[in-house]
């Protein structure tokens, strides 16, 4: 049986590259799959500790998540359109009207 | 049965929020007298406390109403509440009788000023925050008063803040008094952890009871306190506000710097006259600092030629006086001649506007003489208050400035040469306020035809407002007629229960010593035969050099040119500030801060500490570039620095 | 076998359930009913607004436990949730001026405000994390909306943008910290977590780590530095009433949570973390003050006001006492005041959506002209200064009275410091408004009522909260989590 600290290196490397993800990617899109990927990262955890503490609890968390998840894409997606039809780019570059 | 006191506060705030919020677009008129009208329904509910109070039994003249608590955290607690006694009352009194007369005389005085809304709400402002401060039944509320009233003077003053003279003695007041008011708040800090409360009646009780005569934290909280009135009432050595204060419109002098406000100095140490009486040798710094005030005020008096500064410099003396009746334990004395002293002042300042609004605002008394002729309303009424002032018997001064001499030569606080500079300021008051008259009112008018054509008496609001002051600087004093003369001294049987303690506490120190004090009347009649000649030598002379042979003062003035020229530029204290206090500071912060700091006379360092805030802010938000991603990545520094302290340390 | 069900109580979710309802109802009833007004909308949102607040009162003091300890019904959350419906109410009477009127699709945004607010009862009303995750999100995901609602405006989009993609970004950390508080004592509930670390103390890398995780989304939320880089751009282009509501709201639900998380699983005094909360709470009110000097943006001036002011909350966290949680309630109520009247004056001055006067220059003279929009302006700017006698001097000085009772007698100093740099840009303000002659003309169309009410109310409570603070005090002392 592989042990649990296995799941979770891999899920702590997944987060890592999901926010390594939110740092360099220019695309507001791949931006947002890159915090996709941070959320199953974490329920990638949770699974694999309620698998190993037998407890149901994380599982019930990793739905709610993605139900979330699923939530806030329809929303995101819907500002990132908003930013495309406005400005004619979804490059964060290019976005900095409000700042200082 | 007295809980409406209230109403008293509640009038004028009710005027500063209708003015403030409908005064804009109303007419002047209705604007100035819904200003006056509250001030005048507070003078009726004051008057009403005053008669409920007087049927009270005797001794128990004493009414607290607690509001609301105001701030309650630990053991700290404030309550915004109200002590109605003897003291409270007359205080209360004399700030809405001659608010009411002056905010009368200001409908006419600033008519067509641009700023005639914002001069009302203002001065009702101050109004609610000088009663406040009289009313109050704890160290903070007052406190709260003091800051207001000093607040309201600092805007009064910089009234016409369009003219940089004006906003620059409005700051200068406004730095001066934080130093009173930083000594004061020290006082109350102290007071707070010796008694652990801050409300008058336990801190008095507990006073009275828990301590020695002489005990050192008694003296140090008398001397904190004391440092708060020196600011406030512009004593020796930090007086130097006032005369610049003058900058103001005339009615802001008369009511703030000569009436009320700076007079609250007097009321704080009468209020906690048993924390004074505790201190004696606080109570000796007291007098000292008064006397020496009184005698040194007046001789600038004597050399100034604008009207206002001259009765600037006569309200500092003025004041000492009453700080020295404090000193010398004589406390309704002082308060005594608080109330006089406010009615004969304001009259004085009004009658400067009078003729200030008749010579086209030119305040140099130079170019007027003679005036005498023009506005025969405001000649008499300035005369009949400086009578009073000068202290001729039978007028208000009289009674309360013999009061004060008497009681700081035979208390047993006092002596022979706080008395002697008393009597010969005394002498000096009554030579330069007849300077004033003379080279005012008599003579030719000395001013440029364009100035002499406007010469007119003002209208009726004004002078009603000047004869009513009038009238009070000349009956004022008979409820204070002293037992010299049979009357029994109404006003001081009226405040004894406010100082009954400190009197005990005099009794049990004097029966401790063995010193009692008997002095009898013949003696009372010699001092004042012996002051009142003085004076009258005073009068005299301001006759002979200003009336009779008026070359006399040139010749006096080249004579005497070195004496002449120390006390013309006011003892050059301004210029020694400038060099001890001033000029350190700029240097420091020019050397300090390089040629970063915007250097400006007082306020150089404060400049240099602001430069530096707004650069750290102008780099800062260099930070805030608008990438979302550079957001991202100081918030992952965030999470690092974060991680890395918790887990490894 | 013995079933055992759970005892629900559902009226501790009433006040919860009144806003679902009227949310629907606010967002339905425009397909049925055509040309409807705003105000009826927005008197719509009001009933169920005052609903919600009889049901949460009708709860006072019953410390009701619903859905089997997933919802708790105690005095901390009523009194957190009653702030929360005085700034969305005050939010509803603030967007009826007419900058909004042009653009805004008033049944979303009603709908989306009193959806937040349910995100924002849920949060303080539990200590299950799963619970407060779910009010965290419906709170986010409402913001999201309610930022880019503008949606024809790209600062307003752009603003959406940033704060989504940070959010959730955040929400990131946030759920990862959950996940390792969840896998070091197998619960997902702030109790049974405390329990644990009760028993084998505050240690090992998945607590510590997970707390700290937890402590980042929460400082997002509430905007401490430097997770604070978001809240600028988003308030500025944000619109106003949103931003209001945002400033005072989504900072109270966080420090709730903190609060919660700070009592039950680590007292802060027996953690080494004080160091770093003090060192954040340091940073936060620094940086707010210092870079709000330099704006001349005077929306987003208040924006970093926002975040010095959520440095000075911090502080009564800090403290950790009793004292420390009434006084945050206390200042967070005179914050949602003050902050939404300020506010409600930057959109009563703002003439159209091209032209909202939102410069400082703009606010020349204007002291004058438009004299109750003034006062309150000035009264507003006195109270976030910290200026005896409002509210915001009393709540300053509960805060920092907490403080020093605790010990932290250096960060009191830092704050009282703070407050003195901040009074410089607030009287600005006060200057521009009364001091300067106007430069230009400025166009202020007429009030509508609704909006001249928000800032009359709002006035007279900073006011009364200043005046009598101590009646407000005591309800908040009944409101804090007993000691565990």
């Amino acid at each position: 049986m592989v042990p649990v600290n296995y799941y979770l290196i891999v899920a702590a490397i997944l987060f890592a590259l999901g926010v390594l993800g939110v740092l360099i990617r220019r695309n507001a899109l791949i931006i947002f799959m890159s915090i996709e990927l941070m959320l199953n990262a974490v329920n990638l955890t949770f699974v694999a500790l309620a698998r190993h503490l037998h407890s149901i609890d994380g599982q019930i968390f990793v739905f709610f998540i993605m139900t979330v998840a699923a939530a806030e894409v329809a929303v995101g997606l819907a500002i990132i359109i908003s930013v495309f039809r406005l400005k004619g780019t979804i490059h964060v570059d290019e976005i900095n009207l409000l700042r200082g | 049965m007295l809980d409406y006191v209230w109403l008293v506060p509640l009038f004028p705030l009710l005027g500063v929020i209708f003015n403030t919020i409908f005064g804009w677009k109303l007419k002047e008129k209705v604007v100035g007298i819904i200003g006056s009208t509250t001030i005048g329904l507070s003078l009726l509910v004051s008057i009403l406390l005053l008669l409920d109070l007087l049927k009270l039994p005797e001794h128990h003249k004493i009414f607290e109403l607690t509001l609301f608590k105001w701030i309650a955290a630990g053991s700290f607690a404030a309550e915004i509440g109200f002590q109605i006694d003897p003291l409270s009352v007359i205080m209360m009194l004399v700030v809405t009788g001659v608010s009411f007369v002056i905010h009368i005389y200001s409908i006419g005085y600033m008519h067509g000023d641009r700023g005639f809304n914002r001069f009302f709400i203002f001065m009702n402002l101050f109004v609610f925050a000088m009663l406040l401060l009289v009313m109050a039944n704890n160290f903070l509320l007052m406190f709260v008063g003091w800051e207001g009233v000093g607040l309201c003077s600092y805007l009064l003053i910089g009234f016409w803040y369009e003219d940089n003279n004006n906003a620059d003695a409005g700051k200068k007041a406004f730095i001066v008094n934080r130093i009173g008011d930083f000594g004061f708040l020290l006082g109350i800090f102290l007071i707070f952890t010796t008694f652990g409360t801050i409300d008058f009646t336990d801190v008095f009780h507990k006073a009275a009871v828990n301590f020695h005569v002489g005990d050192g934290t008694m003296v140090a909280i008398a001397l904190l306190l004391f440092i708060g009135a020196v600011g406030k009432s512009a004593q020796l050595p930090l007086y130097v506000w006032l005369p610049d204060a003058m900058a103001g419109p005339t009615p802001v002098s008369a009511l703030i710097h000569a009436a009320t406000m700076v007079t609250a100095g007097v009321y704080m140490i009468a209020r906690t006259n048993v924390i004074y009486t505790l201190a004696p040798a606080a109570l000796m710094v007291v007098a000292i600092v008064g006397a020496l005030t009184a005698i040194y005020a007046a001789t600038i008096g004597i050399t100034q030629f604008d009207i206002k500064k001259v009765l600037a410099y006569s309200t500092i003396s003025q004041i000492g006086y009453m700080i020295l009746a404090c000193g010398v334990g004589a406390y309704s004395a002082g308060i005594f001649h608080l109330m006089t002293h406010a009615f004969f002042k304001a009259c004085l300042f009004l009658g400067a506007g009078s003729v200030m609004h008749a010579m086209s605002n030119n305040t140099d008394i130079r170019i007027m003489g003679g005036l005498r002729k023009y506005m025969p309303a405001t000649f008499w009424t300035f005369l009949l208050a400086t009578l009073a002032i000068s202290g001729i018997p039978g007028f208000s001064g009289f009674f309360s400035k013999d009061e004060i001499l008497w009681q700081s030569f035979s208390s047993s606080y006092g002596n022979f040469w706080l008395w002697i500079l008393g009597a010969v300021a005394a002498g000096i008051t009554a030579f330069y306020m007849f300077r004033l008259v003379f080279v005012t009112f008599y003579g030719k008018l000395r001013a440029d035809e364009e100035i002499a054509r406007h010469v007119h008496e003002s209208p009726k609001t004004m002078t009603v407002s000047l004869w009513i002051l009038a009238g009070l600087s000349v009956i004022g004093g008979f409820i204070g007629i002293p037992a010299i003369f049979g009357g029994g001294n109404r006003f001081e049987h009226f405040l004894e229960p406010v100082f009954e303690k400190s009197a005990a506490i005099r009794e049990s120190a004097m029966a401790v010593h063995g010193y009692a004090v008997e002095q009898g009347h013949s003696l009372e009649w010699t001092l004042m035969g012996i002051v009142f000649a003085i004076v009258l030598l005073g009068i005299g002379l301001a006759y002979l050099m200003y009336i009779k042979k008026t070359d006399l003062p040139g010749l006096v003035s080249r004579r005497i040119k070195p004496v002449y020229q120390l006390v013309f530029n006011k003892y050059y204290v301004d210029e020694i500030y400038n060099a001890l206090v001033v000029q350190p500071i700029k240097n420091v912060s020019d050397y300090l801060l390089w040629k970063f700091v915007d250097v400006k006379l007082i306020d150089g360092t404060v400049n240099g500490t602001g430069y530096l805030v707004r650069f750290a802010g102008r780099s800062l938000r260099t930070i805030q570039t608008g990438f979302v991603q550079n957001y991202a990545l100081v918030f992952i520094l965030g999470v690092v620095l974060l991680l890395l302290y918790v887990v490894f340390i | 076998m013995d079933l055992s069900l759970p005892v629900i109580h559902i009226q501790s979710i009433y006040p919860q359930m009144i806003l679902v309802l009227f949310a629907i109802i606010v967002v339905i009833l425009p397909l049925f009913v055509h040309n409807l007004k705003r105000e009826l909308l927005a008197l719509i949102s009001v009933v169920g607004l005052v609903l919600a607040y009889f049901s949460l009162i009708n709860l006072w003091g019953q410390n009701l436990t619903g859905f089997n300890g997933m919802i708790v019904g105690d005095n901390f959350s009523i009194a957190f949730s009653i702030i929360f419906l005085v700034g969305a109410f005050l939010a509803v009477l603030l967007s009826l001026n007419t900058v909004e009127n042009e653009y805004l699709n008033y049944s979303d945004f009603y709908s989306m405000l009193l959806f937040a607010l349910v995100g924002l009862l849920m949060m303080v009303s539990s200590t299950n994390l799963l619970v407060i995750f779910i009010g965290l999100e419906i709170l986010s995901i409402s913001l999201y909306v309610l930022a880019g609602i503008r949606k024809m405006r790209v600062d307003s989009i752009e603003a959406s943008l940033k704060y989504f993609l940070l959010g959730a970004f955040a929400t990131g950390f946030l759920l990862y910290g959950i996940a390792l508080l969840y896998g070091a004592s197998g619960s997902i509930d702030l109790v049974e977590i405390g329990k644990y670390i009760q028993a084998n103390g505050f240690s090992g890398t998945f607590i510590l780590a997970g707390a700290a995780m937890l402590l980042i989304g929460l400082s997002f939320k509430a905007a401490f530095v430097p997770f604070h880089m978001w809240t600028p751009d988003v308030y500025q282009g944000a619109p106003t009433p949103v931003t209001a509501f945002m400033s005072a709201g989504v900072k109270g639900a966080a420090l709730a949570v903190l609060l919660r998380f700070v009592w039950t699983i680590a007292p802060l005094s027996k953690a080494d973390w004080t160091i770093a909360i003090w060192i954040i709470a340091f940073l936060t009110m620094t940086v707010g003050n210092v870079v709000a000097i330099a704006q001349s943006n005077v929306k987003r001036m208040l924006a970093y006001s926002s975040i010095a002011h959520a440095g000075y909350l911090l502080v009564g966290v800090l403290a950790g006492s009793q004292l420390g949680q009434a006084s945050i309630m206390y200042y967070l109520l005179v914050y949602t005041m003050m902050n939404l009247g300020a506010f409600g004056v930057i959109s009563y001055l703002g003439n159209s959506n091209k032209q909202e006067n939102l410069n400082l220059r703009d606010y020349r003279g204007l002291g004058f002209k438009h004299p109750f929009a003034g006062l309150a302006m000035a009264i507003f700017m006195f109270s976030l200064a910290g200026v005896p006698p409002t509210g915001g001097f009393v709540g300053k000085f509960y805060l920092f009275n907490s403080a020093i009772q605790a010990g932290y007698l250096w960060l009191v100093i830092f704050g009282v410091m703070n407050s003195v740099i901040s009074a410089y840009y607030y009287l600005r303000v006060v200057v521009n408004l009364y001091m300067h002659e106007p430069e230009k003309e400025v166009a202020v169309p007429k009030a509508s009522l609704g909006l001249s009410f928000a800032l009359l109310i709002a006035m007279v409570a900073v006011l009364q909260m200043g005046i009598m603070s101590s009646s407000y005090f005591e309800f908040f002392r009944q409101a804090v989590i007993a000691m565990p």
